[in-house]
Order: structure tokens, then sequence, then C-alpha cells
């Protein structure tokens, strides 16, 4: 896997999202949950607002001294036994973990979930090399049998319902019990457990990584990423650059926005740091360990008017709060990172040609810029790529460019518009019917294929106020 | 108190009993109104589609025609909102930029105009029958007037006001977006036109024309018999 998922185009993704009645129903479900937990949170603190401008100061801080805080972190690592890679592309990445898992000679490498390493597509990198890679989330687990790529960054198989499940581990795995959660779940633990226990190398993603201590932080309520970076002996980190916070003060605060943000729970069940490898004189921890520093196309975004993409912790709030998100699913954004952050991230990270329609996949409703617990202006930010697509990338069609230059001509000369509004109704009168244009010509047909278009009124507002101010009221 | 009256381009096509409202009520409650006849578009079709430079043509126009005004107000959450953009779209440009920032700062939307400036919150209207208020995304996050217009519908004598589920949520129009992602927009609207018909109300009240045509057209579609008003309309019957 990469950035990019799968060949279909933009619209085939939409309407096969939208004719999924099954994935809509379960999307808006989860949707509604998240969305009422994460109120309750809000209203809990009581001042979530300060809360939020915390943590974005919190990002902006980092990020504008993020030559500082990555170096910290190195030297802490490095410190702590471990060695530091970075990796400008996807590739580097790949091809450090690939030499790591040769050397150990490893067979089975366990997994918990993280984005970075769908993004780079690390799992086929190293089914390449003969590694046998195990997803330990429940949800990814469920996906990697499935061969269906994750639908959202928190809840990865949160398009799929306990009765799909439930096929899937009947025809991979052989279970034979019902459709109940509990049966299910308890099956995967049974099955993950000797995974865990008979993996070589362990590999997580890294929620936060503490410059002071050089401390990976993880956050599951599944208890995977603790399993997984505890019985293997060797352990890799793969991290988004972005992800490095200062102290375990920023830790402490981010972690409390990102676990109420993203599934209103005050703390998720695990909260696991590891720092380096088994220090002489200590009883627990890896005897190697490697933390893999990821920038594919970060950089290139410090110093832009995106920087604040990369304060993102992740959180998926702008995903559940996200009317468009709801109706398509996350497929439909045809990449890793799906959603208002998705179509805000996916041209930065991997260009326009592929993804040129994210950016206007959104109705501009800043329903995500309100959610984002880091106040990211992500409607704003959706705009700013539709100009760069319009002015620099010069990607709309010519009828478009046209309809716009008359746009700029009838909104700057007051008699043009004046003639127009007037004359409006009359032009329209080949296709309106009681008041109603039902089936509307040219871009119109976009409207009214879903809804009637209304007449334009008999008299404009303008040539009534006249009449009113030449003589008394109309 | 002069103020001077930003129609919207949409209602001054489409519907232009609002702009009779609103010039009515502001009457009402003390005001003198002109109406500055160079006006015409805030530029937002063409600035959320990415063409800022038409659209900077257009809202060039608007901050000529609003010159010589104390307050623009207009009956419409995200036109309104689209001007107190401007500051941040001419920052770079030392011709337009202080231009920009007073038509910015004497603009208001009319609900917000009326409470939160002249401090009137009962407008004397009195309206039977029972309403449900969208509140549309660009009123209330663009421009963050979350309470303007519920306060004002609370002083509406008679009015029978039920909660639309979901209000929250966008009714799929985003201007251009109704059009280019026609499929999803269809949906959207789809699902607010059900949560309207949920609160049995006979009128949808909003304060953005867009939002009004997309799920008045919608409901229409549908057979549906709830009316659309636009809250200048219910804050106008005396």
């Amino acid at each position: 896997m990469s950035i990019k998922l799968g060949d279909a185009s933009y619209e085939e993704r939409v309407q096969e999202g939208v004719q999924n009645e099954f994935m809509r129903q379960a999307v808006a479900s989860a949707q509604g949950r998240f969305r009422s937990g994460k109120q309750k949170q809000a209203d809990k603190l009581g001042n979530w607002e300060d809360w939020r401008t915390l943590g974005e100061e919190i990002r902006t801080h980092t990020l504008e001294n993020i030559d500082y805080y990555l170096q910290l972190l190195s030297d802490n690592v490095s410190k702590r036994g471990g060695n530091v890679f970075f990796a400008q592309t996807a590739e580097e990445a790949n091809d450090y973990i690939q030499h790591v898992i040769k050397e150990k000679n490893a067979q089975k490498v366990v997994k918990s979930k993280s984005m970075v390493t769908e993004e780079i597509g690390m799992n086929e990198a190293l089914e390449e090399v003969g590694a046998d890679v195990v997803e330990s989330d429940l949800g990814e687990w469920i996906l990697q049998l499935d061969e269906d790529p994750p639908s959202h960054i928190v809840a990865p198989a949160v398009h799929k319902n306990k009765e799909q499940v439930k096929e899937t581990f009947t025809e991979k795995k052989g279970y034979n019990q019902s459709s109940q959660p509990e049966e299910l779940a308890s099956f995967a633990r049974e099955q993950l457990r000797q995974e865990f226990l008979s993996a070589d190398v362990g590999i997580t993603g890294c929620n936060f990584a503490v410059a002071e201590s050089g401390a990976v932080t993880l956050v599951t309520n599944e208890g995977n990423a603790r399993m997984a970076t505890t019985i293997p002996d060797t352990q890799i980190s793969v991290m988004g650059m972005e992800r490095v916070v200062p102290t375990y003060e920023e830790l402490d605060i981010l972690v409390s926005l990102l676990t109420r943000a993203a599934v209103g729970q005050d703390l998720t069940s695990y909260v696991t740091s590891i720092t380096g490898t088994r220090l002489e004189g200590e009883t627990d921890g890896p005897e190697d360990y490697h933390l893999v520093i990821v920038d594919n196309g970060r950089s290139k975004i410090l110093g832009t008017e995106f920087q604040s993409a990369l304060h993102c912790i992740r959180c998926a709030a702008c995903i559940n709060v996200c009317p468009v998100y709801r109706h398509v699913g996350g497929h439909a954004y045809g990449s890793v990172y799906p959603g208002p952050i998705g179509a805000v991230l996916t041209p930065l990270l991997d260009g326009y040609e592929d993804h040129k329609e994210l950016p206007y996949a959104s109705s501009l409703c800043g329903a995500c810029t309100e959610a984002c617990p880091v106040k990211i202006p992500l409607h704003e930010q959706l705009i700013r790529h539709r100009e760069i697509i319009v002015e620099q990338e010069k990607m709309t069609p010519r009828s478009e460019r046209l309809a716009m230059k008359g746009f700029a001509k009838w909104g700057s000369s007051p008699a043009a518009y004046k003639m127009s509004t007037a004359m409006a109704r009359s032009a329209m009168k080949p296709w309106t019917k009681d008041e109603t244009v039902a089936n509307g010509p040219g871009p119109l047909k976009g409207w009214t294929v879903n809804r009637d278009f209304p007449a334009p009124a008999k008299q404009t507002f303008r040539s009534w106020f006249k009449e009113r101010q030449k003589g008394g009221e109309s | 108190m002069k103020v001077s009256l930003f129609i919207t381009c949409l209602c001054d096509m489409f519907s232009s009993d609002v702009g009779k409202d609103t010039v009515e009520i502001l009457e009402r409650v003390g005001c003198e109104v002109d109406f500055p006849e160079t006006q015409t578009c805030c530029g937002q079709p063409a600035y959320n589609s990415g063409y800022l430079t038409d659209a900077k043509e257009s809202m060039k126009q608007m901050m000529k025609a609003f010159r010589f005004s104390d307050y623009v107000v207009g009956p419409s959450g995200s036109c309104v909102g689209m001007l107190k953009e401007y500051p941040k779209l001419f920052e770079n440009d030392l011709v337009w930029r202080d231009e920009a920032k007073r038509l910015a700062d004497k603009s208001y939307e009319v609900t917000q105009f009326l409470v939160d400036v002249l401090g009137v919150v009962d407008v004397g209207s009195t309206f039977k029958g029972k309403i449900t208020y969208h509140p549309s995304c660009h009123m209330t996050r663009i421009l963050g007037v979350k309470d303007a217009p519920m306060t004002l519908l609370k002083h509406v004598e008679g009015a029978d006001l039920t909660e639309l589920p979901a209000k929250e949520d966008c009714c799929g129009f985003g201007g251009t977006f109704a059009v280019k992602n026609s499929m999803i927009s269809g949906e959207m609207v789809k699902e607010k036109a059900a949560h309207v018909s949920e609160t049995g109300a006979d009128y949808l009240v909003g304060g953005d024309m867009g939002c009004l045509l997309n799920i008045g057209g919608r409901m229409r579609r549908e057979g549906k018999h709830v009316k659309v008003a636009h809250i200048t309309e219910i804050l106008n019957q005396h």
C-alpha cells in the first residue's frame, strides 16, 4: 500500500460509497457515538476551547523548533541504546526496516496499529523479504484477513459490521461461533496471543515521541501495543517526523486531547511508553531497538501556509463530524488518510495529480475546523488547495475557467449585474413551470437532479426599492 | 442610525421579499435604510471554487459600493461571513487592505445587528405556526453567530419552536459544491430534509438563502408540504 489506494476514479469511488447502504449505516452510527462521546468529554472539562488553544500552541511551538526537538529525541533514544534512522522517503524507511528484518532472520513480525506504516506500504515491503506480518489491532487484523484497506484513521474497520466480521473469521480462520462481539473478540484474542508469542520482531507506530526522554508513546484500548513491545526481542517504532513533543508535560496535554477528541475517553485503557533497549541492571526492554523517523514529504510542508496540517494528532475528530465522509465512507477518498484531514494532507504528501478532487470533496461547512483539538483551519486549507489547483496547477476545465472570468466581469460591473438579474427570470423561462425549474440546463443539471430550483423572482429587490423611494410603499 | 442594506445576489434575484422584510424590520427598530445601487456579489462562488483572482474583482466592487456606509447589514450569515474574510485576502494589497478592513468591521448579519449592535431581542412580531430552525454552517462557524437568530425567534409571539435533529449538520449546499459534487450534496440534502420532516414543523426557517433554496428545493421535489421561510419573513409578521 502507499498513500494512494486503488485505481478507481473519484467518481467511481464516490458512487460506490453512496450506494453502499450497509457501510453508510455503520459509519453514521459510529460517527454518532464518537461525536456524543467527545461532546461529553468537552462538557466535563468545561474549558475545552482553552484546551484547544493550548494544544495548538504546543504543536505550533514544536513544529517551529522541530529540528531541535528531533535532534534531542534522537540523542536520547541513542543514549538508551536505540538506533535512530531518518528516512527521507518511504523507500528509505522500508529499506532500513527490511535490512533489520533480514539481519535478524525474522520470520514473523507482529504489528500494532500505525498509519505511517500504511502510508509507506511497509507490510508489502516486508512480505517481499519473506516476513509474515501480522496486524494485532483488532480492526486492522480483520482488514488484513479480508485484504481491505482501513477507512478511518482511528477505527480502521468502521465500515464493517459484526456479521461481516463473523464471515471473515469463518472464511479465513475457521471460526464457528456466533456474531456476538464478545465471542468474536475472544476468538481474535486467542489467535493473536499465539502470534505475539511466536513473533521475532515487534513493529509499532508512534502517537507521540517525547524529546526530553526518548520515550515513544502509544495509545491503545486493546493492549496490543504493549504485547507487541514487550514480547519480541527486537523492536522497531516508525513515526512521522512531526510526532515529536518536547517533554512529558506536553505529552500529558496532547494525550488528554487525543483520547477525548478521538473516542470520548478520559484516557485509553493503555498508554505505553518505550525507551530504547534493556540497559544493564534493567529487567525489561528489547535487546534491539530501532526508531525510524519518516519524512516522506513532510519537511516540504514546513514553512508553508500548510504547516499547521502537520499539527494533526490523528484523532479523527474531523472525520467524525464530516457529513461528506458520512455519506461516502473512507475508501471514497482513495487515500490512506480519509476525511477532511486526508483531503488536506494527501495532495501535500502525494501531489495533486492523483488527488485533485479531494479538496473539492467538502461543502466547506467548517465542522472539521470546529472539531479539531489542535485548531487546524482545515476548511480554509481546502480553499487554499483549490486556489493552487486553479491558479498554479491550472487543472480545472476550460468551461469552468471561462465561467469564472464571466463571474469576475459580472461582479465588477454594476451595470452588467443589474441587467442580468433583471433578465434572469425571462432567461430561465424555457425551463420554468409553476415557478419551478425541475430539469435545468448546463451546470444547473447537477442541482436539479436532486432538487427543484426556483424561478427568479418577478421583481428584483433593487427595482422594488427604487420604486418605493420614488413614490411611497409598494 | 444609518444602515446600508447588503441584499446578497441570491436574495436580490430569487427572493426579493427577504430584502423587503429586512428593510421593514430595520426601519421598525428605528434605522434609516439605504441601498447602495452599485453593490453586486460578495465573491464567494468564485472564492470557494479556488478562483481568488476572479473573486477579488467582485470584492473590490463591494468595497467601492459600501465605502461611505456607516453600517452594512445583510440577510445572510454566509455572505456577511465572506465580507469578514476580505482583510485576510487583501492583507498584502496596499491599495485595498485598509478598505477591506473597514468593510469587514462595519458589516453585520441582520440578526447579529439587531441583537448585538442594537440590543433588540423582540422585534414585535406575531406568528402562528410550528417552526424549526436550521442554523447554517457559515452563520454559526464562519461568522460565529450562534444565538442571535434563536433569541429573536423565541420572542416571536405565538411561534411554536421545535428543535431540528442534527441541526448543526450541513445541508449540502456549499455553493458550487452542490453542482460539482452533486451526488454527495444530494445525499446530504436528503438527510437534512428527512430531519426537517421528523420535526413535524410547518415552517423551516433559516438565515441563509442558499441553504433554504437547497432544502426547500429538496422538500418540494419530495412533495413535502413544509414551507420554507427566511428568518426575516417570520420577524416581519406583525
